[in-house]
């Protein structure tokens, strides 16, 4: 067993951080007031990113990306994840689920995303459907050999910057033994498309600047080179590209509990009362100690999940599991750390409440930590017949 | 031309330094290190000169422990060709003085021919500021220290200088050594290409003895402390009180 990182993926974490560093962390006090960023400045990290080779660096060579392992991917998510969302949103990582584009599509969407041309956003969440995707009410219909798309989506995040979306529509029910089952097709929709429409989301206590719209369906027109994958293969496209996410979920869980976790350990060096380092108080101490064991508990978990992928070993459970120990490993870290702080860890004179507000999402996007426990406990008991 | 860059392997400069228990230094096991700052200037502007069409390859060299090709690597990353590692020590926590090395990078110089050195001025660990000069003495070549600009037309140089109470601009002749400062330009972040690149590239391994350099080190630390705690300050309600208690405590 070897736990070390060669000299290529120190270097990558190295570079990454001093970017994070260096271009994220001076604008992130902006952002976090104003509840937006500038488009020049979205823009200008984005061409700082495809300068330094770093765009879409979640893609294989073969469309353009620098072909990364999912472990080196992971540990390019985990830095990232110290700094604001908005803003690291430029650094680029389009959606995996790309790679499904046919030839003329590639041409269209895949190869101008990872050149940074296009950006992309992912809609699959209804008001009436959450964790319960199949229970999707959009639907596209048939009509003269095109599909008619009604309905709406709702959370749909970077959709303002987004030039077209990636949306999962019913398309169908099929009558089975368990009752009625929606068949799910994936379509590219332009911004634009007639009768599809981008209106302002709610506002988050998490992630400011990172804004969730609302996708509204009117009767849309999209032709059949719309479909990414094959018609009614939406859980297909799903299965196969989605536990990316999840696993970004759960580095970037990691990478923001270490910066928390930087503050909360030299503010208990600091701080006094009662004539010493609060930190020297045991139940001070003792956090300290309990947070830097989850938080290595969590990185070796997310690592060795992206390790199975890269293996080609089955990581659906693995994934789940990192997502979940992870998003709440870092809930507990940033909670412990305003703790530490006191009254002055509610403050935004620091990042602090920022970074217990961020943390509270990581908890239910990309699946709720109960639907994680749910995959986690089904993988374990169906084979058992329970 | 050929330009030669030493880099030297040193505490991150973000890392709170700690004191060891015994006073002989300060604890560098287990603390992030990383090339030291000035070097990475250095670095940055032999790679312009490559691109600007000046020079035609630039060599890393790092004197020290194994890990150093670490920093190497970095340097190989953020574009030189080659790089050359020459081990001197064993332990991370043993500073290889100035004096040895520069013997060695003198002999790294006979070997390599470069057109100019660049230094860092000085190495953020110890500050000593000394290896340029000593190299230059050793080879008897010119020398033009805290450039903040570098301007080379054929067999002479132009380097602004950074000194107290102004710029200095000297004109050296080539081969030189420049040893630079902070204002001179701004490294890049190594592009992921050139880090995936960075692994084919060469990296020679030497030691302090096939040079026929001792190492041994001629200095003894006496004792290694904290800083003194600074002291707290103080509110002034204006200007005039400001001026005021800066006059009493004679500092205007
Ligand atoms: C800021 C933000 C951005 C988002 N961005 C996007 C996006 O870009 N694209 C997109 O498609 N979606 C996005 N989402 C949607 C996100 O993935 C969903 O919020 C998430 O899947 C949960 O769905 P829900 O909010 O409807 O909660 P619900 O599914 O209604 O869940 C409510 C509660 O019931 C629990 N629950 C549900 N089912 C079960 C079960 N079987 N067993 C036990 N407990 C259960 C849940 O865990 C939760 O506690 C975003 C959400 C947010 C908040």
């Amino acid at each position: 067993m070897h736990f070390g990182l060669t000299d290529e993926q120190e270097m990558i974490v190295s570079t990454v951080r001093s970017f994070v560093e260096n271009e994220i962390y001076p604008h992130e006090a902006m952002v976090e007031r104003t509840g937006q960023v500038p488009h020049e400045l979205g823009e200008e990290i984005k061409q700082k990113v495809i300068d330094l080779g770093f765009y879409a660096c979640n893609f294989p060579e073969e469309v353009g990306g620098p072909g990364l392992s999912h472990l080196e991917f992971t540990l390019v998510e985990r830095e990232l994840g110290r700094g604001s969302m908005a803003l690291t949103h430029f650094f680029g990582r389009p959606q995996n689920i790309l790679m499904a584009c046919n030839d003329e599509q590639r041409e269209r969407y895949l190869l101008p995303a990872v050149r940074g041309e296009r950006m992309d956003a992912l809609a699959m969440t209804e008001p009436d459907a959450g964790s319960d995707v199949r229970g999707m009410k959009c639907q596209a219909v048939r009509d003269d050999g095109d599909w008619v798309i009604n309905g709406s989506k709702h959370f749909i995040s970077g959709a303002e910057h987004a030039d077209f979306f990636i949306v999962f529509i019913a398309t169908g029910v099929d009558d089975t033994p368990k009752g009625p089952k929606k068949r799910i097709t994936t379509f590219l929709v332009d911004r634009g498309t007639p009768g599809f429409e981008v209106r302002e989301g709610y506002n988050s206590v998490s992630h400011k600047g990172y804004k969730n719209y609302i996708l509204y369906f009117d009767n849309c027109r999209l032709p059949d080179a719309q479909v990414l994958g094959e018609v009614d293969g939406g859980f297909d496209v799903m299965n196969e590209w989605l536990y990316a996410t999840r696993l970004t979920v759960a580095a970037f869980s990691v990478g923001r509990a270490r910066r928390c976790f930087d503050y909360a350990l030299n503010y208990s060096a600091e701080r006094k009362q009662f004539g010493q380092p609060i930190g020297k108080f045991q139940g001070v101490g003792f956090q300290i100690a309990d947070m830097i064991t989850e938080i290595d508990a969590a990185d070796w978990l997310t690592l060795a999940a992206a390790w199975r992928l890269d293996q080609g070993l089955p990581s659906n459970r693995e994934i789940a599991s990192a997502k979940l120990y992870a998003s709440e490993t870092l809930a507990r870290v940033t909670d412990t750390t305003l703790q530490i702080y006191g009254g002055m860890g509610l403050m935004d004179d620091f990042p602090i409440e920022r970074f217990w507000r961020d943390a509270r999402v990581e908890r239910i996007w990309d699946g709720t930590s109960e639907i994680q426990r749910h995959i986690i406990s089904r993988d374990l008991l169906r084979p058992l017949g329970a | 031309m050929k330009v030669l860059v030493p880099v030297k392997r040193v505490i991150d400069y973000n890392v709170k330094v700690r004191v060891k228990a015994d006073g002989t230094g300060v604890d560098l096991a287990n603390v992030k290190m990383s090339m030291n700052p000035f070097d990475e200037i250095a670095v940055e502007e032999a790679i312009r000169l490559k691109e600007a069409g000046k020079a035609d390859e630039v060599v890393a060299v790092s004197i020290g422990v194994k890990q150093a090709q670490e920093t190497l690597r970095t340097a190989l990353a953020m574009g030189a060709d080659r790089a050359i590692l020459v081990v001197a020590a064993d332990d991370v926590h043993t500073d290889i003085e100035p004096l040895a090395v520069a013997k060695i990078l003198a002999a790294v110089v006979k070997e390599e021919e470069p057109g100019i050195v660049l230094c860092g001025k000085q190495a953020i660990d110890n500050d000593m500021n000394a290896t340029g000069q000593m190299l230059s003495a050793l080879l008897g070549w010119s020398q033009a220290t805290f450039a903040s600009e570098l301007d080379i037309d054929g067999d002479s140089a132009k380097v602004t200088r950074e000194v107290d109470g102004g710029l200095q601009t000297i004109s050296v002749k080539m081969p030189t050594i420049v040893t630079v400062d902070l204002r001179l330009n701004e490294p890049r972040y190594a592009s992921l290409p050139n880090i995936m690149k960075a692994k084919r590239k060469p990296l020679d391994e030497k030691t302090a003895a096939d040079y026929g350099v001792d190492v041994t080190p001629r200095l003894e630390i006496v004792s290694t402390t904290e800083p003194e705690a600074r002291a707290a300050g103080i509110k002034v309600d204006s200007v005039d009180d400001l001026i005021a208690k800066l006059k009493d405590a004679g500092a205007v």
